[in-house]
């Protein structure tokens, strides 16, 4: 091979290694991504099925309910507007209280309860997720436009 | 009284800075030696200073001093005494008052082991440092002051976060801070050899040193951080792709391309534009760990502060800085020159190729950590980007560096023959493919996955055998120990470092495959079966600690029918803050961890239990020591201790760099030689 060719030979495969690195980069966040629902998105069925997504929201007062295995868990998250029944396997994070904000990832199911793999909640007693927060404050601005 | 001496210290120091960061850097331009002189007495006054405001803000915390609002919002009477010195570094402001002062440390250890480097060198080193030392006092002064005063006074602070309030977190954040900022003399280095033009093997061996050492802090900081996010954050994860935590993996994957990079440089002379981009881009990302971590824009459990005005500050001084230095190169870096060439099969091949592999990668985290903040800025929606993407891109990314990492230090500089490399390592190969396909029947299962992360860690350490057999083969006569001690230090380092990657890669590989994890409910008197093991809960007990009340669990473990220790988790709930914290016992062994972390409780004193069944997990951090370790080693080399002996070398390596530029094969950058 002449040097020219060569060169040619080292730049053609290094762009082509880069271009497929970028591609799996790529594929990878696109399925990876997961997207974030407040209660009322979810009950305007903006939410995917099949797919997992992110709630957030506070955890409604009196809504804690354990099942008698001890580690299943039902509880209900609202942003005041509307509401999305809860169901969850595993230790809670300590912070996870009524009255308090939350963060779920998991699947809606058909029977509309939310199935959460993961919950959870910030390390800081008056910290609020962003989402959640986010979730509260859209949820009031809409009851304003509403009552209007 | 003693705040406000604090507050006088720092402004004086800022006007230290000023000084170091503009006089030398004009007097190096100008040629004026009484201003090229003045960096060295500036740096260590500055560093006089800002130890002085440091001491200043630790006495206020030691003395609950609650008169400072930075101390009544970040400690507490009865938080223990190692706690109050901790947490002079365990609120925004102290972090970044430890930054800079950090940075006068880095500085003054520059002005003092720099005796051998040319005045106008360091002048510009120490005032480009004392540039960056501007912007952060100033950041300090303005936005964040450690001292500002809270009247009236608070009768009682509202405590430190109880998750910070453990040994790990005590030299947690100072060993990962260590690593941002040594990277600034890295910096510093790059950027004075842009505005000198001058860059050759000499320079590359001054900056290695400092470089492997920041990037040894860096590694001890990180992995800090995840043993303790294991121990404390209660559900026994050892990494969990948090933006906090690639803020710091961002500049460890950079500095790990760069200390390579300067290999090169300072072995032959190439890769130069390359070295000062990835001293820029580490640096600047080191910054931006910085910003992402202490503006609060994270949703996670490092963003405890919320402050506009900073984060517009941080991001503003982000800008000048990248913008500024990445400029500087565009302009300069043709005078700086490509160097030496190279064949497309040779050591400066691969180690260019893991380059670009450990770039691609830090990109791909960047991209992951950046762009939810992005869109969520831009009200595009809201989303997270989990572990499942940063785990399909790193597998497949690092699969093929760390097969080159094997590759490369037996290839040789300049022109390797494939073929030969093939032949010299067809044992290894051999010998690790097997091992890795009959290793996961001793764990009692077959997963192709663990076999596969098998694979790659067994390569490595056979590799390393391979090498170092045939360097004893090559190093004339004597016995083994005489072989042995004739091998430099740094040529040891590099393999123990590629050592601890294998057990790293051993521990990720065997705790992901072999893991067992089990939430349950568990009654006083009930078993739980888990590796052998059983665990008895004997319920649990009110205990108090010196600032929280805590329930402590009480679980027997049994290894074929003895019971070999007891374990005792707590679930403690801290007095001035109210918050519960959950403290898991864990049982520490070469093969395995046992944990335990109590969940909540239930009726008749039964407890919802987390039990884990971890093995190797220890690896994980044992590697990443191994790593650090490899580093110190380097760093050790004779060649940095023995000057007379550097002027030898120098001359050698420029004698090289002549007969490297005068072969027309091939050049770095595709440019026609």
């Amino acid at each position: 091979m002449k040097p020219r060719h060569r060169k040619l030979a080292i730049i053609v495969s290094g762009v082509s290694a880069l271009g497929i690195a970028a591609a799996l980069v790529l594929n990878a966040f696109e399925s990876n991504m997961v997207f974030f629902f407040s209660p009322s998105q979810v009950a305007a069925n903006e939410a995917p099925r099949g797919k997992s997504f992110r709630i957030g929201g506070l955890v409604e007062e009196g809504s804690i309910k354990r099942q008698s295995d001890g580690v299943t868990v039902n509880f209900v998250v609202t942003d005041t507007a509307k509401v999305i029944p809860v169901v969850y396997t595993g230790i809670l994070p300590d912070l996870f209280k009524e009255g308090k904000g939350v963060v779920a990832q998991g699947k809606l199911s058909a029977d509309g309860v939310f199935r959460a793999d993961e919950v959870l909640a910030k390390h800081d007693e008056n910290y609020m997720p962003p989402e959640a927060a986010g979730a509260l404050e859209q949820a009031r601005i809409q009851k304003t436009v509403m009552t209007q | 009284m003693i705040p406000e001496l604090g507050n006088f210290a720092l402004i004086l120091a800022l006007l230290l800075a000023i000084t170091q960061g503009t006089l030398p850097i004009i007097g190096a331009a100008r040629g004026i030696p009484s201003w090229i002189a003045l960096a060295r007495p500036v740096v260590q006054g500055q560093f006089v200073f800002l130890a002085i405001a440091f001491g200043c803000l630790a006495y206020s915390f030691v003395n609950n001093d609650f008169s400072v609002m930075n101390v009544a919002r970040n400690s507490n009477s009865e938080l223990p005494i190692q706690y109050r010195i901790a947490a002079s570094w365990g609120s925004h402001e102290g972090s970044l008052l430890l930054w800079v002062f950090m940075l006068s440390a880095w500085s003054v250890a520059v002005s003092v082991f720099s005796r051998h480097l040319p005045d106008e060198m360091v002048a510009r080193v120490l005032g480009v440092m004392g540039l960056v030392s501007v912007g952060f006092i100033l950041f300090l002064l303005v936005t964040s002051n450690p001292f500002d005063r809270l009247l009236p006074a608070a009768f009682e602070g509202s405590d430190l976060n109880p998750l910070l309030q453990d040994p790990g977190m005590v030299i947690h954040p100072p060993m990962l801070y260590m690593g941002y900022v040594g990277f600034s003399v890295a910096f510093a280095f790059a950027i004075a050899a842009l505005i000198s033009g001058e860059m050759d093997a000499a320079w590359a061996r001054w900056s290695r040193p400092w470089t492997t050492v920041a990037w040894v802090f860096l590694t001890i900081g990180i992995m800090l951080g995840s043993w303790w996010a294991y121990y404390e954050l209660g559900w026994g994860g050892w990494w969990f792709w948090d933006p906090v935590e690639n803020a710091s993996f961002l500049p460890w994957l950079v500095g790990t391309a760069l200390v390579h990079s300067l290999a090169v440089t300072e072995k032959r002379g190439s890769f130069k534009s390359w070295t000062v981009l990835l001293a820029i881009c580490a640096f600047s990302l080191s910054l931006l760990g910085t910003f992402l971590v202490r503006s609060g824009v994270l949703t996670s459990v490092h963003a405890f502060a919320t402050d506009p005005a900073r984060g517009v500050f941080i991001l503003a001084f982000l800008v000048i800085v990248i913008g500024s230095s990445l400029l500087l190169f565009a302009w300069r870096a043709p005078k700086v020159g490509l160097g030496g060439k190279f064949d497309l099969v040779s050591r400066e091949s691969m180690l260019l190729a893991n380059n670009l592999l450990l770039m691609v990668a830090a990109g791909s985290v960047l991209l992951g950590t950046l762009y939810p903040l992005i869109m969520d800025s831009l009200d595009l929606g809201k989303i997270s980007v989990g572990p499942p993407y940063f785990e399909a891109v790193f597998v497949p990314l690092m699969t093929p560096a760390i097969f080159l990492m094997g590759l490369g230090p037996l290839a040789r500089w300049k022109q390797a023959s494939l073929p030969e490399l093939m032949l010299r390592l067809r044992w290894a190969f051999g010998v690790s493919v097997v091992t890795a396909l009959l290793m996961p029947f001793i764990m009692g299962e077959w997963k192709p996955l663990v076999s596969f992360g098998l694979l790659l860690a067994f390569w490595v350490i056979a590799t390393i055998f391979v090498s170092i057999r045939q360097r004893l083969h090559n190093s004339g006569q004597g016995g083994l120990f005489t072989k042995l001690a004739r091998q430099s230090r740094s040529y040891y380092s590099m393999h123990l470092a590629h050592f601890g990657i294998a057990v790293f890669i051993i521990g990720v590989t065997l705790v992901n495959g072999y893991e067992t994890e089990k939430d349950v409910r568990m009654e006083i008197g009930s078993t739980v079966e888990m590796g052998g093991y059983t665990f008895r809960f004997n319920g649990a007990s009110p205990v108090s600690g010196p600032n929280y009340q805590a329930m402590r669990g009480d679980i027997d473990v049994l290894h074929n029918g003895e019971k070999i220790r007891v374990m005792q988790p707590e679930k403690r709930t801290y007095n001035a803050s109210g918050m519960a914290m959950t403290e898991p016992a864990i049982d520490t062994g070469f093969l395995r961890d046992l944990y335990v972390a109590l969940g909540e409780p239930l009726e008749d004193g039964a407890w919802v239990v987390r039990v884990y069944h971890k093995p190797f997990v220890d690896w994980i951090w044992f590697g990443c020591l191994l790593m650090a370790f490899g580093g110190i080693l380097a760093v050790t080399d004779r060649r940095y201790r023995l000057k007379v002996h550097t002027k030898h070398v120098e001359t050698a390596t420029v004698a090289d760099d002549k007969r490297v530029a005068s072969n027309p094969r091939l050049s770095t950058g595709g440019k026609k030689a």
